[in-house]
């Protein structure tokens, strides 16, 4: 029960850091995600994200920052296995299926859908 | 950052910006943190619930069944943004739906969408990731960094 | 006839003879709809792309233009005409269905009044009698060029503009009564640093009190001498810096002399942030609604002078300002003609 309420307080906080970083900080969209993907790495590998997804579930798993810690997980697993190389080898294993979800929807829609204006 | 900028303006160039600055109407910064804070919570939550659904009748577990939830998310993003209503909420609610997985998948959506006038191969394909580029270039680059300092520190230290 | 430094009086009266304006649906839901010739209910035009799209409604607004002087597309000397798209291409497809000698522009959102200026000049000096000119935005071309995919949920700041789907033609001639241009001040570039393309009425705003301030001194007149002046599209967050700049600089600005047609052309219950803004803006709103308030009698002498941000994608993102533009052309109605 607990983990809903923290997935959402959560979520909501790593948005409110992205909308300061809009806002006050005048970024583009683009160079807001960058950053806060490229934070989720640096935070992986001080490894305090993984407690963030234990302790908030989908709060952590479901904002961008999410995605620079399962690249660093891959690496790091892969690494694990194979020495140096794995982290070339393992980056995308564990983000594999946003990307290719991303692609293969994305694709669809444009299949499917005109722009609207 | 922004008085570096400064100092390449000419005086009369800072007069006007700031004669202009104090006549812009101001971004509501609160009253859209408050949006985004409620809109991405949401979007989280609703996250959660899924993850929780595929735990519970799928079989996934606790790591495993964050995979199929953004899938799930993605979808509809995707969906949303064909459907053309997309763009609408997110001009209300920022970065509420621009930082979860959702406006990753916006950007790659909308692109292919719009491109699609170009052709698939060189419209769609080649500018499906104008603005999701960004983002996965930088998320393996940093990623490929800390694992090489990591990796290399554990094997000095271990 | 060359007057001070940089404007043009037209003593031969080139006669606006016929305008054609054709708009988009938002337009269409704004509060100058019955002033517009043909209003779309879609962006498309039922065309393969947008940029198609703005082909069509230019050509359609030239149609429209020669049509109502009852004249055909043979008898245009020169055409005139300018667009955001890269290299013009909408322009240029346009110029191939009239089949008319073809004068390309790029002057952003400040051609409509380059291509008056240059159109008039062509006929007041003899070298033309019959010169078409013309300028067209679409909504979704620009936004796919200069910013972001039609579908893309970002979220722009309050002092953003609404890209006007519109084009405007206005047939110029030698012979004719009523409106004519008196003259035409062309402006040089302005930039004061400003680099934020959401905010462009900010970058434009200088450039418009430069070419008013020219105009003024060339012709030695005032905002007194004109019922109306009006600028392109500086929309609410640029007219306002450009009517306190102007009063900073000494002018007397009468509230009801001057005014904006990125303001005049969306209803405030628009979302179109800070105003209406595109080549297609100034156009459409001059040869429409100013054009057809001179045929009423409420105004004989309006100054328009349409603004125009010169930046690109590129420049943006290498880190460039933007340089800005104005030009001016007056019109004036003799209702004993």
């Amino acid at each position: 029960m607990e983990i809903y309420v923290w997935a959402f307080v959560v979520g909501g906080l790593i948005c409110v850091i992205g909308q300061i970083l809009l806002d006050v900080a005048r970024l583009t969209p683009a160079h807001v995600m960058t950053i806060l993907v490229v934070s989720g790495a640096v935070l992986g590998g001080f490894g305090l994200y993984d407690p963030l997804i234990d302790f908030a579930g989908a709060g952590a798993t479901v904002p961008i920052t999410s995605f620079g810690n399962s690249l660093l997980r891959g690496a790091l697993a892969e690494a694990d296995r194979s020495g140096l190389v794995g982290i070339l080898t393992g980056i995308f294993e564990v983000t594999s299926a946003g990307i290719s979800a991303a692609i293969v929807f994305g694709f669809m829609a444009a299949l499917l859908f005109k722009s609207k204006g | 950052m922004s008085n570096q900028k400064k100092k390449t303006l000419t005086p009369v160039q800072q007069e006007y910006q700031s004669f202009a600055q104090s006549r812009e109407p101001k971004r509501s910064v609160v009253h859209n943190c408050f949006t985004a804070f409620v809109v991405g919570g949401t979007i989280c939550l609703l996250g959660q619930f899924i993850q929780n659904f595929f735990i519970w009748q799928f079989g996934f577990t606790k790591e495993t069944a964050g995979n199929p939830t953004v899938a799930v998310l993605i979808f509809l993003a995707a969906l949303l943004t064909g459907l053309g209503v997309y763009d609408h909420f997110a001009q209300w609610a920022g970065a509420g739906t621009a930082v979860p997985v959702t406006g990753f998948a916006n950007t790659i959506a909308s692109a292919a969408i719009e491109h699609r006038t170009e052709g698939f191969v060189l419209g769609v394909g080649g500018n499906m990731f104008k603005l999701a580029g960004p983002v996965i270039v930088f998320g393996v680059f940093s990623a490929f960094v800390v694992a090489l300092i990591k990796t290399i520190l554990t094997s000095l230290g271990g | 006839m060359l007057q001070g430094h940089q404007s043009w009086v037209f003593s031969n009266r080139p006669h606006i003879i016929s305008t054609g304006t054709v708009v988009g649906p938002f337009e269409a839901n704004g509060p100058l709809a019955l002033d517009f010739d043909l209003l779309h209910e879609d962006m498309w035009l039922e065309q393969d792309s947008f940029e198609k799209a703005e082909r069509r409604i230019l050509e359609q607004a030239c149609q429209k233009s020669l049509s109502k002087a009852g004249l055909r597309k043979e008898d245009i000397q020169f055409f005139l005409s300018g667009d955001l798209v890269n290299q013009i291409t909408p322009s240029s497809f346009a110029a191939r269905t009239l089949s008319a000698p073809y004068i390309g522009l790029f002057g952003a959102c400040s051609t409509s009044m380059e291509a008056l200026a240059l159109g008039s000049l062509i006929i007041d000096s003899g070298f033309g009698h019959t010169v078409l000119c013309a300028a067209v935005s679409h909504n979704a071309t620009v936004e796919k060029q200069f910013r972001y995919p039609t579908e893309y949920g970002g979220q722009k700041p309050p002092t953003a503009q609404w890209t006007v789907t519109g084009a405007g033609a206005a047939l110029l001639s030698s012979q004719g009564t009523g409106i004519h241009t008196t003259s035409a001040t062309i402006g040089r570039i302005i930039d004061m640093g400003i680099s934020d393309p959401f905010n462009m009425g900010s970058a434009m705003a200088p450039a418009a009190v430069d070419t008013i301030t020219a105009h003024f001194r060339d012709l030695g007149v005032s905002f007194q001498d004109y019922d109306l002046v009006i600028t392109g599209d500086l929309g609410r967050v640029g007219h306002t810096i450009a009517r306190d700049l102007l009063i900073k600089h000494g002018f007397s600005v009468p509230d009801d002399r001057f005014s904006d047609c990125g303001i005049l052309i969306f209803s405030e219950n628009q979302p179109a942030f800070s105003g209406g803004s595109g080549c297609g803006c100034s156009a459409v709103v001059t040869y429409g609604h100013i054009i057809n308030r001179m045929k009423k009698g409420e105004l004989n002498r309006v100054l328009v002078v349409a603004t125009g941000a010169l930046l690109s994608p590129l420049s943006y993102q290498q880190k460039d300002t933007i340089p800005c533009i104005a030009h001016a052309v007056s019109l004036e109605i003799n209702h004993q003609e």
